[in-house]
This record gives structure tokens, C-alpha cells and sequence, in this order.
């Protein structure tokens, strides 16, 4: 049963990915890339990861989302061309991506789990998965927590800088 | 249990698609969805490896990467409306100003 779940999982996802690249209005392409993500959040959930599943719906769904619908509405969908999709020379490059996929996936799927922490199921169980994740954020990373707080407060002035008006 | 090699050839299909979408579209936008493709393809695998390894280590660097993918996203996306704003245009083969002149001869 869980197969057949992960196998619509998988096929969906890859469908829809498909779906939201080769759209030609970009409203529709970032609907689809919704619903991919809703996807990602509960493929998520079967790795049992609550918090990073409600963190993705959140950011993703909540934020980057609506960042993108407004940059579309500010320069106006039908600005795009749309006879000319791809690129001059688009085949060689086709080549050249397919050449890295294929070699990140080789490489991907030769990967061993050699190492065991010590986070095992039995072990969140008992905090929770949030709890676990918190005492290791505050503890473990508290400077590198310390220093996202700076990389997200750095984009926010660069953003007020870029998008005044420039004439 | 569903085995961990599943979990990481979705992943890398998912990126590659995103890459390839990156590398041939013309339309800004459309890198842009293209690269946040990219990063859930690269997020699905740290999570699955978080979760076959029993450590949770994978799922705090997929949170960082959470953070900065949306903290970059905001400047691509601010430099997408400056540029429309200069040139009334976001197609890449128009943006050529740091391109070298060819001389003809």
C-alpha cells in the first residue's frame, strides 16, 4: 500500500514539474509549482519531517509564491513573448543539462549510508520531531542560526535598494 | 520501507529538470520558477538522507536552505522588476550590455 502511495507520489511529482516548465503563461506555471510543492511537503511527511513540511507549505506556498504573482502582475504576463520560448542553440545546452542530470543521478544512487546517529525514531519520538529540531538549532547551530537572521535581513534592504525607481 | 535510492533518483530528476529548464528558457520568470524547482529536488534528498541516516542534522540544513532560497529568490526578483523598468523587456538574449563587441573583421 505505502508503495502504490509513493509510486503516485513519484509519478505525479514528475508530471507536475513538467506541467509548470512548459507553460507558456507564467501564472499558470507558478500555479503548478503550488501544487509541486504541496507535493514536496507531503513526501516530506513520509520522511517524517512535520516541522520542515509545515516550514516548506509556509515559506513556499505562503511567501515566494505570492512574491512571484506580484513581480508577474507588476510587469504584466502579456509583455512576454511568446513565439520565441527557448534560447538560440538550445539544443546543445539541452545535451549539456541532460549530460549533468544523468551524472547526478548515477551519483546520487550510489550513495551508502555507512553513518547512524543517534536520532532514531524511538528517540524523537519521545521530544518530538520539533523539540528535536529546536534543541539542535539553539544549540548545536546557534551561530549559523544567528547568521540566516543576517542573510535574510541583508536581501531585505538590497530589495528596498534595487526596486526604487532607477530614473 | 520504501528503499532510500527512490527517494534520492526523485530528487535528482526533479533537479535535473529544473537545470535544464534553467539552461534553455528565455523568459526570466521562468529561471526563476526553474531554480526554486531545483531547490526542492535538492531539499527532498538532505531530508531523505536526514531521515536513513537518523540524524537530524539534514533537516536543520534543509531549513537554512529554506531561509536563503527566499532570501535570493527576493533579489532575483527585485533585479527582474529593475531591469523590466529599464529596458520594458525580461528576455535573457536581450540583456546583453557586458557582452564584448565581435569585430566583423
Amino acid at each position: 500500500m505505502i508503495y502504490l502511495i509513493f509510486a503516485y507520489f513519484c509519478l505525479s511529482m514528475v508530471g507536475i514539474t513538467t506541467m509548470a516548465l512548459t507553460r507558456k503563461n507564467p501564472v499558470h506555471a507558478v500555479l503548478w509549482l503550488l501544487l509541486l510543492f504541496l507535493h514536496v511537503a507531503v513526501v516530506y511527511l513520509f520522511l517524517n519531517a512535520e516541522f520542515l513540511s509545515m516550514a516548506q507549505i509556509i515559506v513556499y506556498a505562503g511567501a515566494i509564491l505570492v512574491m512571484f504573482l506580484f513581480t508577474i502582475f507588476f510587469i504584466g504576463a502579456k509583455e512576454l513573448s511568446k513565439e520565441k520560448r527557448y534560447i538560440k542553440l538550445w539544443e546543445g545546452r539541452l545535451l549539456i543539462g541532460l549530460a549533468m542530470t544523468a551524472a547526478a543521478i548515477v551519483a546520487l544512487s550510489k550513495i551508502k549510508t555507512t553513518f547512524s546517529g543517534k536520532y532514531t525514531i524511538s528517540f524523537i519520538e519521545k521530544t518530538g520531531n520539533t523539540y528535536a529540531i529546536g534543541e539542535m538549532l539553539f544549540n548545536e547551530y546557534s551561530l549559523a542560526f544567528f547568521m540566516v537572521g543576517v542573510i535574510l535581513l541583508i536581501p531585505m534592504i538590497a530589495v528596498g535598494v534595487i526596486a526604487r525607481k532607477l530614473r | 520501507m520504501i528503499p532510500l535510492e527512490f527517494y534520492l533518483i526523485l530528487s535528482g530528476v526533479i533537479f535535473g529538470m529544473g537545470l535544464i529548464s534553467v539552461l534553455i528558457n528565455r523568459n526570466l520568470i521562468l529561471v526563476l520558477i526553474s531554480l526554486e524547482v531545483m531547490l526542492a529536488g535538492v531539499n527532498l534528498a538532505l531530508v531523505a538522507l536526514s531521515h536513513y541516516m537518523n540524524d537530524i542534522r539534514g533537516q536543520v540544513l534543509a531549513l537554512f536552505s529554506i531561509a536563503v532560497a527566499a532570501g535570493s529568490v527576493a533579489v532575483g526578483l527585485s533585479l527582474l522588476v529593475a531591469i523590466f523598468d529599464l529596458k520594458r523587456t525580461i528576455d535573457t538574449e536581450e540583456l546583453k550590455e557586458l557582452k564584448e563587441e565581435v569585430s566583423s573583421d
